[in-house]
């Protein structure tokens, strides 16, 4: 029998161990994240497949949402910080062994690259809104400039495959970036596994895919994302397979923090919000409706963007249980 | 070139008796706030009565030598003080991400009322005046030393070499520089 008294008071004890680390807002960003990286791979993939008429909702619609989402995520990071007023240092430096810091520069290059594939898009995506922004600015004071906005739209358009490219590029580290900013965390056991970068990226694409299933209007677009859906989800649980055999095959404090979701504390919020909630359920409705069955069509890709959320806050929470130390 | 110091603290088991002292001193010196703390002072119990041991340890920031803390500050605000291996964190470039606090197996930092973290900084300014850190200074059993450990002759490079001594979780990979004789 060990019992370990800490008599004078460690800071840590005001926070519950070192479980007051990072609280809801974590989660949040990177779950919004995750999703924005899922766009834009997605609606890269579309436009680089030039499938604009088959694919309208990925190739037109969908890369509106990568800047709402990711400023979403960001105010989030940003209620996080504690230190607030010192939040642009930043951008003040780049540090190379810093994840967060490589995140910090990768949300920059976000913006630029889904606003010019939101000026190459957005006409042939959002028609009425389209009409709507152009009379509003003719109308405005801004109006002569407008040749300037069409001058931009024409140059978007021209370059629209080059833009896409590098938004699948920065999409996909957007995307690994997420996990692999737990995993460096060599201090917590339950993150410090390198496959956190492909299981955050492939749920953020599978929320991405979603949202997709969400917007369609077109039958053969919807039934084509949730066949892609599918194999994601099915791609995810093996890598949650491999992370947990990762875990219990390494050292004691790895092993432990499997034992978190196998048989521990965690073991109901892993399995029944994270695989079957979020990734059983899901696909089962998938299967259902690509053989032909009435689903109602928000059920599926809803389900599946809860899981992505889920993911990321069993993940967060988990990894600050994990510890090295027993106090 | 001058060789860079590598500060540490050897901390004698067999002396501490427990006192709380550190802390105390540590607080006053460094006015540490309410409810947080720099240091701290750990009993750990094994065995079942009437067969004890008890193990008795005055615990802080370990100022590894591959310090995790200092690698994934997103600004540089937590560094290493240039020359030797004591972690430092500079307040105005701290955003209070928390990365520090999450990368840290020891859970020796914490967030000043402020918003930065803070943590040990072996008493830094104590140190540019030729005194040791505040804690080691007050020990009364004079079971806290202090000293360069890349020193072959120091008292606790010395005391390294003769008495068996561990490290707190070394296996987390950060060289600590804190060692407990025992």
């Amino acid at each position: 029998m060990t019992e370990i008294a800490i008599t004078t008071g460690k800071h840590a004890h005001e926070a519950g161990a070192s479980i007051g680390i990072w609280g809801w807002e974590i989660p949040v960003y990177l779950f919004l994240g995750g999703v924005t990286a899922g766009i834009m791979v997605v609606a890269a993939i579309a436009i680089l497949q030039g499938r604009d008429k088959k694919w309208p909702a990925a190739a037109n619609k969908l890369i509106l949402w990568a800047p709402v989402l990711i400023s979403a995520g960001m105010a989030a990071l940003f209620l996080d910080l504690s230190h607030k007023l010192y939040v642009w240092n930043f951008y003040l430096t780049f540090q190379i062994t810093s994840p967060m810091s490589w995140g910090a520069w990768i949300l920059v290059l976000v913006y630029p690259l889904t606003f010019l594939l939101i000026l190459a898009t957005f006409k042939k995506g959002y028609p009425d809104w389209y009409a709507k922004g152009e009379s509003w600015i003719k109308a405005s004071p801004l109006g002569p400039y407008i040749k300037w906005l069409y001058k931009a739209i024409q140059l978007a358009e021209k370059y629209k495959k080059i833009i896409a490219g590098a938004t699948l590029s920065v999409g996909v580290l957007l995307g690994i970036y997420t996990g692999i900013l737990l995993s460096s965390f060599g201090a917590r056991p339950f993150w410090n596994s390198a496959i956190l970068g492909p299981l955050f990226l492939i749920s953020g694409a599978s929320t991405g895919t979603a949202l997709v299933v969400l917007m369609a209007r077109d039958h053969g677009e919807r039934s084509f994302f949730t066949r892609a859906d599918l194999g994601l989800i099915a791609t995810e649980l093996f890598i949650l397979a491999l992370f947990l055999i990762g875990l219990a095959s390494s050292s004691q404090q790895h092993i432990e923090a499997a034992k978190l979701v196998l048989g521990g504390t965690l073991t109901p919020a892993f399995w029944i919000a994270i695989v079957f909630i979020g990734l059983m359920l899901p696909a089962f409705f998938e299967i259902l409706e690509l053989k032909g069955r009435e689903i109602p069509k928000y059920v599926p890709p809803v389900l599946v963007l809860t899981g992505g959320l889920f993911l990321r806050i069993v993940f967060v929470y988990a990894g600050q249980v994990s510890a090295w130390a027993a106090y | 070139m001058k060789k860079a110091k590598r500060y540490g603290m050897v901390i004698d088991m067999k002396l501490c008796v427990g006192c709380g002292a550190c802390v105390v001193a540590c607080k006053t010196e460094n006015e540490v706030p309410e409810g947080l703390h720099r240091d701290w002072v750990v009993e750990e119990v094994q065995g079942v009565y009437p067969t004890l041991s008890m193990n008795i340890r005055s615990e802080r920031c370990n100022h590894c030598s591959n310090a995790p803390c200092v690698t994934s500050c997103p600004t540089g605000a937590s560094h290493t003080k240039e020359g030797s291996n004591i972690v430092l964190v500079t307040p105005r470039k701290c955003t209070g991400c928390r990365a520090c606090m999450a990368s840290c197996p020891y859970d020796a930092r914490f967030v000043m009322p402020e918003g930065y973290v803070s943590k040990c900084t072996f008493c830094d300014h104590r140190l540019d005046q030729g005194m040791d850190p505040a804690c080691a200074s007050v020990c009364p059993t004079r079971a806290i030393r202090f000293g360069n450990l890349n020193e072959p002759m120091s008292e606790v490079s010395r005391l390294l070499k003769s008495r068996s001594h561990e490290a707190l979780i070394p296996e987390a990979g950060t060289d600590p520089n804190i060692f407990y004789l025992s």
